[in-house]
């Protein structure tokens, strides 16, 4: 029951984290690199407002998902949009830019364990016999529910369409009048948000540190890796995968495994099944 | 307000034309023209280490001369080759530690753990990177970069060769000058076979793979037995660098793991020179003690050598190589339009 519960949780963090790196991908195959980096970076932000200038938690939140959206948007508007479709020069440069804002971030002092956001709710409630805190559960909920969000987004919603139209064929989308500049560059921006809504449900865990960023980058490319780059309903199940498998070797094996886990999914997925479970890539693009 | 239209015309200086062909024999003034730049690096380098005023940066002359090596072996694959390893880390640290594993364990010296440790840990980062290389692209990128990182986590979380401490108390080389002459040899001889390599036939399916790697497998040839030579050579020089990293620092651990041995000489290659071989080896000697200089600032020098990084792929991407090549080669006129 333990590791239903904790492994449920676990997935749906995995889940949260992986979401924005998928949706970039899959619309603008862009490989946004920097993805950790704008995850910590929305939890200092949001941090720093509520702490430092003293807003409303909630109002805190919001600014700071604001700033996210922009700086992802700007960093596609500015940056990536000039080396759009050399895929390498785009994960070394957004690479850079993860670095740059997160060796900057500790640099700016930004270390140390004093950096907490609260919790939405106190307390906590028994399910199945297993004490679960009412944060998690939140998290939880909101997790299921922005990919159900997620997937009414972009089925019903006009800007939804444009950009399922964009991952599907850029060209194509292009002829029918659609800007896929600007919609590559709002699906920045969104995957931005969404790494922001991640970094503010999962951080109130725990402390804010600037290694989560690589860590949190990591387990956003092993879910979309083994889901497939470019599905998000992939990385969806993937991260359902990859979370009970984690919580799985913690419990059989050891806290120690919990990373080598992850990394060892992205090897064999991609020595194995390069396109991944719901891979929407031709094996032929990507393999000889 | 009249604006005169012109624009810039680059011609070929005369002696360049001249020296290209076999007439470059015939006089003194053309061979000098075809081999100053290569006297002018070999030289360089080779007086080098007379040249640093203390320990300090004779050492960083060691450190320049590694990273020289890795960036030479990743613009080697990426651009000779096709395959983006973005895990330098990789085969650094896998050359470290077969060279710690050999000195400590079983007593060989440098001299021979060097050279061992370039074979066997090329043979190892081979093998392990044999799977992955189908994978074309994103893919390889991704796959490499994760490599190292495992490795790390694998070597902490069964604490393997002394676990996260590392293996400490390795030889150091003989003396200072022999540590330097053999790194910076290292590098040049690395740097001129390359570049004699890449002519050759071999040179030239790599070059083939890379461009259209299923035309080259229609005419019959195993692409996958060539890019396995191809990251066996890159790794083994990879490793080597390691082993000498190892010795200089007398200690082998997980940070030769580190991210530091990965993106560092990305950056080097774009800065110098994309494709061009010398390029990285002077994108290195720049950005190398810059970043020493700002040791004392921590992170900064990350932070620094990233928007380095990034500046140059977006405004500069083809690198200060092909800059002065070009400068060196032709002269620039304004003409009327």
């Amino acid at each position: 029951m333990e590791i239903l519960v904790y492994g449920t949780i676990n997935s749906v963090s995995l889940a949260l984290m992986g979401l924005g790196f998928a949706m970039v991908y899959g619309i603008s195959r862009v490989p946004n690199f920097a993805h950790g980096a704008l995850y910590i970076i929305c939890g200092f932000v949001t941090w720093t407002l509520f702490q430092i200038v003293g807003l409303s938690y909630f109002v805190a939140i919001i600014l700071s998902l604001c700033v996210n959206g922009i700086l992802g948007m700007s960093m596609y508007r500015f940056v990536l949009i000039r080396v759009r479709g050399m895929s390498i020069s785009e994960i070394i440069a957004s690479y850079a830019i993860g670095l740059v804002i997160l060796e900057g971030l500790r640099f700016g002092g930004f270390r140390g364990m004093t950096y907490t956001l609260p919790v939405f709710m106190e307390g906590s409630l028994m399910i199945g016999g297993v004490p679960v805190d009412y944060h998690r559960v939140v998290m939880t909920i909101i997790g299921v529910a922005l990919v159900a969000g997620l997937w009414v987004f972009t089925h019903y919603t006009r800007i939804g369409l444009a950009l399922q139209g964009m991952a599907q064929d850029e060209r194509a989308a292009m002829m029918l009048g659609i800007d896929s500049d600007f919609m590559a560059m709002v699906a920045m921006g969104f995957g931005a948000v969404l790494a922001g809504v991640a970094a503010i449900l999962i951080l109130p865990l725990g402390n804010i540190v600037v290694e989560s960023g690589y860590h949190v980058l990591i387990m956003s490319i092993a879910v979309c890796i083994v889901g497939g780059l470019g599905s998000w309903m992939g990385a969806f199940f993937a991260a359902f995968i990859i979370g009970y498998a984690q919580i799985l070797t913690v419990v059989y094996i050891g806290s120690h495994f919990q990373m080598v886990v992850a990394i060892l999914a992205i090897i064999l997925t991609l020595i194995l099944k390069p396109s991944g479970l719901f891979g929407q890539q031709k094996e032929l693009e990507e393999r000889v | 307000m009249s604006t005169q239209k012109l624009r810039k015309e680059r011609i070929d200086r005369g002696i360049k034309v001249r020296s290209d062909g076999l007439y470059a024999l015939m006089s003194l003034r053309e061979l000098s023209y075809l081999t100053l730049p290569r006297f002018v690096l070999i030289a360089g380098m080779l007086s080098l280490p007379f040249l640093m005023p203390d320990m300090y940066w004779q050492r960083v002359i060691s450190i320049v001369c590694i990273y020289a090596i890795l960036a030479l072996s990743f613009d080697f694959l990426a651009h000779y080759v096709g395959l983006v390893s973005l895990g330098g880390a990789f085969f650094i640290g896998t050359g470290g530690y077969v060279a710690g594993i050999l000195n400590s364990y079983y007593g060989i010296p440098p001299v021979l753990t060097v050279p061992l440790a370039a074979i066997i840990g090329g043979a190892i980062c081979t093998l392990m990177l044999l799977p992955c290389l189908p994978l074309k692209g994103v893919y390889f990128a991704i796959v490499t970069l994760m490599y190292p990182l495992f490795m790390a986590r694998i070597i902490e979380a069964f604490d393997l060769f002394g676990g996260t401490d590392g293996l400490a108390g390795i030889d150091s080389f003989s003396s200072a000058f022999a540590e330097q002459y053999l790194v910076i040899c290292t590098v040049l001889i690395f740097l001129f076979g390359l570049r004699r390599f890449v002519t050759t036939d071999m040179g030239l399916i790599f070059t083939a793979v890379m461009d259209n790697d299923q035309a080259v497998k229609a005419s019959g040839i195993n692409i996958t037995k060539y890019k396995a030579l191809a990251v066996f050579i890159a790794s083994s020089a990879g490793c080597m660098a390691g082993a000498c990293l190892t010795h200089i620092y007398m200690w082998s651990g997980i940070s030769q793991f580190a991210l530091d041995f990965s993106i560092l000489p990305i950056a080097a290659t774009v800065i110098g020179g994309a494709g061009t071989l010398a390029g990285p080896v002077l994108g290195c000697f720049i950005l190398v003690p810059v970043s020493e200089l700002l040791r004392d600032f921590g992170t900064l020098r990350i932070v620094f050598y990233a928007s380095v990084l990034v500046g140059f792929i977006l405004f500069r991407s083809d690198g200060i190589m092909v800059f002065m090549q070009r400068k060196y080669e032709q002269f620039e006129r304004w003409t009327k339009i």
